[in-house]
């Protein structure tokens, strides 16, 4: 076994309207900044150990798919590295 | 007979729903959800309030705890089911209903009386009513926008499965009277089957006299108008 941190980014889908991401956005023009757009994401990171990267990218993903992310507003996306000592 | 109301961490409309089913006379007691769905439930309410803190998502936590296979098994079996508020979230979360309740178009926690025109005055919990009717029930969430993918809101409409949408108090469905960016200005749907209902909108907190309307009153006697 290998000990793996997957890095879940858990996003809107393109076209869903994130209210708190255009508050953010308007503060931020508020303070001057210039800017077309803002998006937010979450991102989890997990530690896990598995056999290999894909059998701990399978895992991570059935995460996302039961509970991290909700299929119908989200997409989401994997990332596999092996930990840090 | 006896509802079954489930108190999650963080349910805070529970003892408001039993007392409310009570003032109907319907039998309804309070479930902690680590003791289990009691057996000869007659139905089950999920309450408002805000379970688990709202962590990850509105609903999310709750929707994903033990008691909710139970709440499936029965609900499939026939048992009606009423979520409110959370409850109308967890019952997204956990597949029992289309779509999800996400966060406001104003990012704002919203609580205010609103107009709701049923749409389908066919089912348990609008057989009060006439279709087209207009009641008003307040609403108190952050978290009650309706967004569902296209399919699965034509499939919701070409069923007859929307039952509110919110509206003014002429029963105009419009973009003013759409609380907080509902797709459709839908406030309350049906899941699969009948029994199975979510709504945003507080129907325990329109029934005891004493506090103001009523309107919300047959909705939650559709505990007892299962056909």
């Amino acid at each position: 076994m290998t000990a793996y941190t997957a890095t879940v980014t858990v996003r809107l889908k393109r076209g869903v309207l994130d209210p708190e991401a255009e508050t953010t956005k308007r503060a931020l023009d508020r303070l001057g900044f210039e800017l077309q757009g803002l998006r937010a994401t979450d991102r989890y990171e997990i530690d896990l150990d598995a056999a290999d990267a894909d059998a701990a990218e399978e895992r991570a993903s059935e995460m996302a798919d039961r509970l991290l992310a909700n299929p119908t507003i989200h997409d989401y996306e994997v990332e596999v590295e092996e930990a840090e000592e | 007979m006896t509802i079954a109301v489930i108190q999650f961490g963080g349910s805070n409309c529970d003892r408001d729903a039993v007392r409310a089913l009570a003032h109907l006379g319907i039998d309804a007691e309070r479930v902690w959800h680590e003791d289990g769905l009691p057996e000869e439930v007659s139905g089950i309410m999920l309450p408002g309030g805000f379970s688990y803190g709202d962590y990850l998502r509105a609903g999310a936590m709750a929707a994903r705890s033990p008691i909710m296979n139970e709440v499936r098994e029965a609900a499939d079996d026939g048992v009606p089911l009423l979520g409110v508020c959370n409850g109308a979230q967890v019952g997204c979360e956990s597949g029992l209903t289309d779509g999800v309740f996400t966060t406001n178009e104003s990012a704002r926690f919203q609580c205010e009386h609103v107009f709701l025109r049923v749409e389908n005055a066919e089912t348990p919990w609008t057989r009060a009513y006439d279709e087209g009717d207009v009641i008003e029930i307040p609403i108190a969430h952050g978290e009650g926008r309706f967004e569902i993918t296209d399919e699965k809101y034509d499939a919701l409409v070409d069923d007859d499965r929307v039952l509110f949408r919110y509206c003014d108090a002429e029963g105009n469905v419009t973009d003013d009277a759409n609380p907080n960016g509902s797709t459709g200005n839908v406030a309350g749907i049906l899941g699969a089957r009948e029994t199975v209902a979510v709504l945003m909108p507080h129907p325990e907190r329109a029934t005891l006299p004493d506090v103001g309307g009523t309107d919300g009153q047959g909705i939650l006697r559709g505990f007892t108008s299962i056909e």
